[in-house]
């Protein structure tokens, strides 16, 4: 089958920087495929590459088997939901939908028609002869959304799209998207630096840092056997242990990731803990603590009692919850 | 903490200025009108008011035999402007201010572009210098320089000469109308140097209304499917336009009001600026001088309507 996107050691330098460095990545086709990293870790600068707005200073890029090395980006059947939206303000939102198949030449009748319905399935119909100053972020990051989705690219590429949305509406959204695309069947590469958007979202998740793609995997992959210490890091408050430390626990002296939710408290055998802070979180309650070996983090389910900070507990795990790592960044 | 500190109010500022601070702040109205009052005197009266009183004059007449005013309302001068000669000055008027409006817009387009999209720094500096530099200096040594770079004589035709282009420039002046024996007498002489002084007063807008065009909308134009071209034309130019328009009204309108110009470098033909300079001064027509100054006013309000409603300003 051929990939939906492929990249074979792609680089794109500015200068010295190497914003992004041999690179190899395949999304498959259909496939809600998140890219997750902290900001300047080149995630946005691969979105970039398969929209043609980069090209790539050296590697392969092929986009449906097809190489997209030199192509620019008006001749790439790929739409972008940009991160700000970049919606045209002199246009309505009508006109705003309808623009790429009023470029393809597609009638006026025809394309208000088409636009009307992509604007039906973001939940915004009627509001075609708004100007885009006239609604809301939400409503705004929905045009944008029926506006590249209106010419049934190959692949959706999607910058951040909910960055600038507060909570409810984010996780609304998420829900939103997640139903759209399996609606339209269209391949879906979406840029986040929210783990929890990239975790309950996508189908595959590839985790960047400095340039370089540093695992990629389900989202129970990456959540349950991070590859690196920065993996762990990253995607959810996960405990990470130094060798020193999980030596002292008598275990083996590599870098260990411990989940929170994995700690449990305990009324015999187990570690000494001294509670130093908790907090509420509704769903759950978030402990840490000071061992003698490591400070660490716990998440106790409701309905458990919390004890009070100051207060020694006895904590123990599960080996098997006990997940070594790359010490690689 | 300092002692005034302590208390939640704090005592009243001492002497005048303390208490006109209070008074202005209770009455924000009251600064207002202290503030707007001269200038809308100054405008009013002085500025609008002798303008009135010059269009006042375009509805009286001239005696043809004493040479005299008289003080009778009246459209006859109005007719006079229609009148073969007047009219022919109205018209190439005109078309010189639209010629030089059409192509000082279209050199300010890349250069405005330039300075929006991609200037940074250092260059954007470089940028305002150039444009800015040649309006320090006097426009009549401008225009004078100009003379002297096109006349026949002129470094221009030399250069043309050293590239062994003459014929181009002789095919150039062979036009009819708007050619002649040289540059600095001819039509198109006048028109490259009305564009060499009115085209800062074009880029400058039309930059402004590029540099609030993010440049992901060019970004968002391209991944939707549209080329460069159309990218312009359906993106950039209409976003651009309010810059634009605000541009032609300068150009447009010193164009159509100059009387220098065509004076020093050109034809021995007329323009509304020198016709109105002529009427008044040595003719002592005065009624038909202040009916050839309405003409530009009338002419910028048709402009400036149409403008407005072909959309000019709906992305303001």
């Amino acid at each position: 089958m051929t990939a939906a996107v492929s990249f074979s050691k792609v680089s794109r330098h500015f200068g010295t920087v190497k914003a992004v460095d041999a690179v190899d990545l395949t999304v498959a086709p259909g496939e809600f495929f998140a890219m997750l990293g902290p900001s300047g870790s080149g995630k946005t600068t691969c979105l970039r590459l398969i929209a043609g707005f980069e090209q790539p200073t050296s590697g392969e890029i092929d986009i449906f088997g097809e190489s997209a090395v030199g192509v620019p980006p008006y001749r790439r059947n790929v739409n972008t939901v940009f991160q700000d939206y970049a919606l045209f303000p002199h246009l309505n939102i009508l006109d705003n939908v309808a623009y790429g198949l009023m470029i393809r030449g597609v009638g006026r009748a025809e394309r208000h028609r088409a636009a009307e319905q992509a604007l039906e399935m973001v939940k915004l119909p009627g509001y075609g002869t708004r100007k885009p100053g006239q609604l809301s972020g939400g409503q705004r990051q929905r045009v944008a959304l029926a506006r590249a989705f209106v010419n049934k690219p190959k692949v959706l590429l999607l910058d951040e799209p909910l960055g600038a949305l507060d909570l409810k509406l984010r996780e609304q959204m998420q829900e939103e998207l997640k139903g759209l695309q399996r609606a339209l069947g269209i391949t879906f590469v979406f840029v986040t630096h929210d783990q929890g958007e990239a975790l309950s979202m996508a189908d595959r998740v590839a985790v960047f840092n400095d340039g370089k793609i540093v695992q990629t995997g389900t989202p129970h992959d990456i959540y349950n056997r991070p590859k690196t210490r920065f993996v762990a890091d990253f995607v959810g408050s996960s405990n990470v242990i130094a060798p020193q430390a999980m030596q002292a626990l008598g275990g083996e002296a590599r870098w260990t990731s411990l989940r929170p939710e994995a700690i449990r408290l305990v009324s015999e055998g187990g570690v000494n803990a001294t509670v130093r802070s908790t907090s509420f979180l509704g769903a759950s309650t978030k402990l840490f603590v000071d061992t003698a070996i490591a400070p660490l983090a716990l998440s106790l389910p409701a309905g458990q009692p919390a004890p009070q900070e100051g207060e020694t507990v006895l904590i123990a795990w599960a080996p098997a919850d006990l997940h070594t790592m790359e010490d690689a960044a | 903490m300092t002692a005034s500190a302590q208390t939640a109010v704090l005592p009243g500022r001492q002497g005048a200025v303390g208490r006109l601070s209070d008074l202005f702040w209770r009455k924000p109205g009251l600064l207002l009108f202290l503030m707007l009052t001269p200038p809308l005197l100054w405008l009013g009266i002085v500025y609008v008011g002798s303008l009135l009183a010059l269009l006042l004059q375009s509805f009286f007449s001239i005696d043809e035999f004493s040479g005299l005013i008289n003080y009778e309302f009246t459209l006859v001068t109005y007719g006079q402007l229609l009148q073969p000669a007047n009219f022919d000055i109205i018209l190439r008027t005109l078309l010189m201010a639209a010629a030089v409006t059409l192509a000082s817009a279209a050199i300010a387009f890349p250069i405005a572009y330039y300075a929006a999209r991609f200037a940074k720094g250092k260059w954007k500096a470089v940028f305002y210098l150039g444009i800015m530099l040649p309006l320090w200096s006097s426009y009549l040594v401008k225009v004078y320089a100009w003379k002297l770079i096109l006349a026949k004589e002129g470094i221009l035709t030399w250069l043309f000469a050293k590239l062994y282009l003459t014929w181009l420039l002789d095919g150039l002046l062979a036009i009819p109308v708007i050619g002649g024996n040289s540059l600095s007498i001819s039509y198109i002489g006048t028109f490259i140097v009305f564009v060499y002084v009115w085209l800062p007063f074009m880029i400058l807008p039309v930059q402004a209304a590029l540099e609030r065009v993010p440049g992901n909308l060019v970004e968002a134009s391209g991944d939707l499917g549209a080329d460069p071209r159309q990218t312009f034309r359906y993106v950039l130019f209409p976003l651009a336009l309010p810059g634009i328009v605000a541009g032609s009204i300068f150009t447009f309108s010193l164009t159509m009001g100059d009387y220098i110009i065509p004076q020093i470098v050109g034809t021995s033909r007329l323009f509304i600026g020198q016709a109105v300079y002529a009427q008044q001064g040595t003719a002592g027509n005065i009624p038909l001088a202040a009916a050839f100054s309405v003409v530009p006013i009338v002419i910028m309000g048709l402009y400036l309507a149409l403008a407005k409603r072909l959309g000019a300003f709906d992305a303001l």
